[in-house]
C-alpha cells in the first residue's frame, strides 16, 4: 500500500483529504490555528497577508453554496485571489476528464484546489496527479469525506466542551451516505473521545462501523442517554423514500432530535448540524432554534478553520 | 518440424510427476520423452536447461476486445504468458450471439497462429436476458458453452428455461454468479473497507444468492454448469457441498482473488477495481484452499486490459478489470509456494483443470499428447510494468510487484510461437 498521501515525508500536511490517518498533534494544530484566527474574523478589518498572491481553485463538481461561499471567505481574508469553478456545467458536461480539468487548471499556476466531487476518492486522484507545490482540499467527496466539517465540529465541542477525553457524543441519523459522520468518527476518536455512539435504523449504518470505534444504537434512547454533544446529520431527499426508510414522517416520529428526546442527554448537551437542516424530518424547530443549539456558531467557526487548513498547507514544504 | 527439449524439468499435472529428462516432439505431438525414438533427427533443438517444461496453460476467461480489434496483440500475450487455450467470455462488442460473429473471431484467432481460441456463446440475444440466442447453430459454428459474461439474468423464468433449453442438447452453461439488483450501483465489497472509505458496497449476498440459485436450478435441469470467478468463502463452501452431494458442477477463480482483498484498495486504488471485487481476507483465504482441495477446478487471468484512460479517474468511476494473461503463470505459483504445492499440483488449475471444464483432451507430456508446451524459468525474477507486458492493458495491481517465473518459450502444436531470453 502506498503511503498517507496527505503527508510529506516529515509528517507535515500537504494535503487535507481525510481525518483518517491524520495524527492527532496535526489535528490540534489546525483547531489550535484556526483558534488564533477566531479574532481576524471578528476585527473591523479582516483580513491577514498570509496566502497573498496565491490563487485558490473552488473546484466545485457538485453543487454547494454553504461550503463553497465558507472556503471563498476564508481564502480572502487570507488574501488569496479565489476563483470560483462550477464543473458540474462547464467542462464535464463536454466530455472533459478531470484530470484534463485539473491539468488545465494548474497551467493557469494555481496554489491550491478545494475539491467537491459526487465520487468517493475523487481528491485522492487529483492529490496523486498534481505536481508538488500544489495542494489540494477536499470540500466533499461522494460518502468519503468532509474533512473541514469535521475539523469545525470538533473545533466547535472543544469551544463549548473545553476538552475531548471526558465526552460522550452521539452522531445521529444517515450515516451510510454521510461524507460528515465518517470524518467526525476519524476526528472524535483520534482527538481521545471515549465514547461515541452512532444512532439510525439498520438500513443507514455502513457495514462494520464498529470497527471505526463506535458503538451502534438502533435504539434513539439508549443513543441519547447521557450524552454531551449531539451531532445530527442531514437526511437527503432522495433517502426518505423507498427501501432505506418508508418516510420522513416515519424517520422523524423514531430518530427526529425533539425536545423530548434531547432531555435524554445530559443537561448542558450541545445540539449540532451540519447544514443544510430539514426542519421536522431529522430536528424540531424547537431543538434547532433552542437554547442548547449551536448550529449558527458552527457556521462561524467553519471560516477560521478553514482559514487555519489553508494557512498550514500553504506553508509546508512540497 | 522436430524439436528437441533438452535438459529441462518435466512436469505434468495430468500424471503428477516431474522428472528431469528430454522431450520430443513431431508432426505438432510429443513423440517421447527421456529417450529420442529410433532414428530421430531434431530440426531444433531447445536448451531447456535450468527450465521447466509444462503442458500449455489453459485460461476459461480472457476478454480479447472483441472479434477484430487488438486481438492480436492480446494473443501474443497470450503465448508470452505460457497461455496456449483460452476461452474468450460473450460479453465483448458486439456480444458474440451470433454465429457470424463467432466465426469471424475464430478465423480471426486461427489466422494469428498463436493460442487456440475457444469462443464461449451468449445465452441470450444480446445478451439481454430475454430471448434465447441460437445456442445450436452458435456450438455449430464452435462455441464450446453458453454464458452470460457478466450480464445476469433477472428474470429466473428466463434463465430456467435457458438452462432446461441448453441441456437438451447438453451444452454446457458457466454463470458468472452475481445478483444485479443485489449488486447494483456497488463499486466495491460491502465490508469494512468500503464502509470506511465510503464506497457503495457489492453485498457478499449478490453472490451467494446467485450461487444458490444457479444450484438450484441446474439441479432442477441436470445442466452441466459451471460457476466463473468466484469470489466469497461461502460460495465456495455451498459449491463443496452440492459437489459432496453428488452434483457435477465445477467453478474457477481468477487469479488476483487468490492474492488480494479489500485492504489492497488502499487509498482508492483504480488498479484494484475488479469484477467481482476483491472481499475480506477470510474469503481470500477460503478460495486459495479451495483451489488446493480441489473444489475449485481451475484458475484463470480474467484478463481485461484497459487503457491508461479507464483507470485515471476515481475508483467508482473507473473501469473493472486486470490485464492477467501474462500473470496466470507467476501468480499461480505464487499461490502454490504459499499452499505448499508442489509443481504438478502447482500447475494443476491452469492445465488439466481448465481443459476438464472445457472437455478438451487433457494436457500432458505422454506420448501422443499435443505440443502445446511452455517453458519457464520458475527462478527469473522480473518487476510488472508496462515496459514487460504485451498486452494493450498495463492495468494491474499487481502493477510495480516482482513475481518469480517467467516464459522463455511457448509452443502451440509443435511450433515456437514464443521466444524470450
Amino acid at each position: 500500500m502506498s503511503p498517507n498521501p496527505q503527508l510529506n515525508p516529515r509528517g507535515e500536511l500537504r494535503h487535507l483529504l481525510s481525518i483518517e490517518g491524520l495524527p492527532r498533534e496535526v489535528l490540534l494544530h489546525i483547531l489550535d490555528t484556526a483558534r488564533s484566527f477566531l479574532s481576524v474574523t471578528e476585527r473591523e478589518i479582516k483580513k491577514v497577508p498570509l496566502l497573498r498572491g496565491k490563487s485558490v481553485f473552488n473546484l466545485f463538481f457538485e453543487p454547494s453554496t454553504r461550503t463553497r461561499t465558507t472556503f471563498e471567505i476564508a481564502a480572502k481574508r487570507l488574501s488569496a485571489d479565489v476563483i470560483n469553478l462550477n464543473v458540474a456545467t462547464s467542462s464535464q458536461t463536454k466530455g472533459e476528464t478531470l484530470l484534463d480539468t485539473v491539468d488545465n487548471l494548474a497551467a493557469m499556476h494555481a496554489d491550491m484546489f478545494v475539491v467537491r466531487h459526487a465520487t468517493s476518492g475523487a481528491p485522492y486522484l487529483i492529490a496523486r496527479h498534481v505536481s508538488p507545490e500544489i495542494h489540494v482540499i477536499n470540500a466533499g467527496d461522494g460518502r468519503h469525506a468532509h474533512p473541514t466539517q469535521a475539523l469545525l465540529d470538533v473545533f466547535t465541542v472543544r469551544h463549548y466542551k473545553g476538552g475531548f477525553e471526558h465526552l460522550k457524543v452521539a452522531i445521529v441519523g444517515d450515516v451510510l451516505h454521510s461524507r460528515v459522520a465518517r470524518s467526525e468518527i476519524h476526528a472524535l476518536t483520534s482527538l481521545g473521545v471515549p465514547e461515541v455512539r452512532v444512532v439510525a435504523p439498520r438500513t443507514l449504518v455502513p457495514p462494520h462501523v464498529e470497527k471505526m470505534g463506535v458503538r451502534v444504537c438502533h435504539d434513539p434512547a439508549e443513543g441519547l442517554q447521557g450524552v454531551d454533544v449531539v451531532m445530527m446529520l442531514r437526511l437527503q431527499n432522495e433517502r426518505m423514500r423507498g427501501a432505506l426508510l418508508p418516510s420522513a414522517r416515519e424517520f422523524f416520529r423514531h430518530y427526529g432530535l425533539t425536545p423530548e428526546r434531547l432531555a435524554l442527554a445530559a443537561p448542558d448537551a450541545i445540539v449540532m448540524h451540519p447544514g443544510p437542516m430539514n426542519r421536522g424530518v431529522e430536528i424540531d424547530s424547537a431543538v434547532a432554534d433552542g437554547p442548547q443549539s449551536v448550529i449558527l456558531p458552527q457556521v462561524t467557526f467553519g471560516i477560521a478553520v478553514r482559514m487555519a487548513v489553508m494557512a498550514i498547507l500553504a506553508g509546508s514544504a512540497p | 518440424m522436430r524439436l528437441a527439449i533438452t535438459g529441462g524439468l518435466l512436469v505434468d499435472p495430468a500424471a503428477g510427476t516431474e522428472t528431469r529428462a528430454d522431450l520430443y516432439v513431431a508432426e505438432g505431438r510429443i513423440v517421447a520423452a527421456g529417450e529420442a525414438p529410433q532414428g530421430f533427427r531434431a530440426d531444433r533443438v531447445l536448451d531447456a536447461a535450468g527450465l521447466v517444461v509444462c503442458p500449455g496453460l489453459v485460461d476459461l476467461w480472457a476478454r480479447l476486445g472483441g472479434p477484430g480489434a487488438g486481438l492480436d496483440g492480446e494473443l501474443a500475450a497470450a503465448v508470452a504468458g505460457g497461455v496456449t487455450r483460452l476461452a474468450c467470455p460473450p460479453d465483448s462488442d458486439p456480444p458474440l450471439d451470433e454465429p457470424g460473429l463467432v466465426e469471424m473471431l475464430a478465423r480471426h484467432a486461427d489466422s494469428t497462429a498463436l493460442a487456440q481460441v475457444h469462443p464461449v456463446g451468449a445465452l441470450t440475444c444480446g445478451l439481454a436476458g430475454e430471448k434465447l440466442a441460437e445456442l445450436g447453430a452458435l456450438s455449430q459454428a464452435g462455441c464450446v458453452a453458453f454464458s452470460q459474461g457478466d450480464r445476469p439474468v433477472a428474470d429466473l423464468v428466463v434463465l430456467w428455461r435457458a438452462l432446461q433449453y441448453a441441456t437438451t442438447f447438453g451444452f454446457r452453461v458457466w454463470l458468472h454468479p452475481e445478483d444485479g439488483s443485489l449488486a447494483r450501483g456497488g463499486v466495491a465489497h460491502d465490508g469494512e473497507v468500503a464502509g470506511r472509505l465510503g464506497l457503495p458496497g457489492i453485498p457478499a449476498l449478490a453472490e451467494t444468492v446467485a450461487v444458490a440459485t444457479a444450484l438450484l436450478l441446474a439441479r432442477d435441469t441436470g445442466t452441466r454448469l459451471h460457476l466463473t470467478r468466484l469470489s466469497c468463502a461461502d460460495s465456495v463452501e455451498m459449491v463443496r457441498r452440492a459437489r459432496a452431494e453428488g452434483m457435477e458442477v465445477t467453478c474457477d477463480v481468477s487469479v488476483h482473488h487468490l492474492h488480494l482483498s479489500e485492504l489492497d484498495l488502499g487509498y482508492f486504488d483504480p488498479l484494484c477495481r475488479l469484477e467481482p471485487p476483491l472481499r475480506s481476507q477470510r474469503d481470500r483465504d477460503a478460495l486459495a484452499h479451495g483451489v488446493a482441495d480441489g473444489t475449485i477446478q481451475a484458475v484463470c487471468s480474467d484478463h481485461r486490459p484497459l487503457d491508461e484512460d479507464d483507470k485515471q479517474l476515481p475508483f467508482g468511476e473507473a473501469g473493472a478489470g486486470a490485464t492477467g494473461l501474462e500473470l496466470l503463470l507467476p501468480l499461480t505459483l505464487k499461490w502454490a509456494l504459499h499452499e505448499r504445492l508442489a509443481l504438478p499440483s502447482a500447475l494443476a488449475p491452469v492445465t488439466t483443470g481448465p481443459a476438464r471444464v472445457l472437455g478438451l483432451e487433457l494436457p500432458s507430456l505422454a506420448p501422443g499428447a499435443a505440443a502445446d508446451l511452455c517453458l519457464f524459468d520458475p527462478g527469473a525474477w522480473w518487476t510488472v510494468e508496462r515496459a514487460t507486458l504485451r498486452s494493450r492493458g498495463a492495468n494491474t495491481p499487481f502493477s510495480g510487484y516482482e513475481l518469480s517465473g517467467r516464459v522463455r518459450c511457448t509452443l502451440v502444436a509443435g511450433r515456437v510461437v514464443y521466444e524470450s531470453r
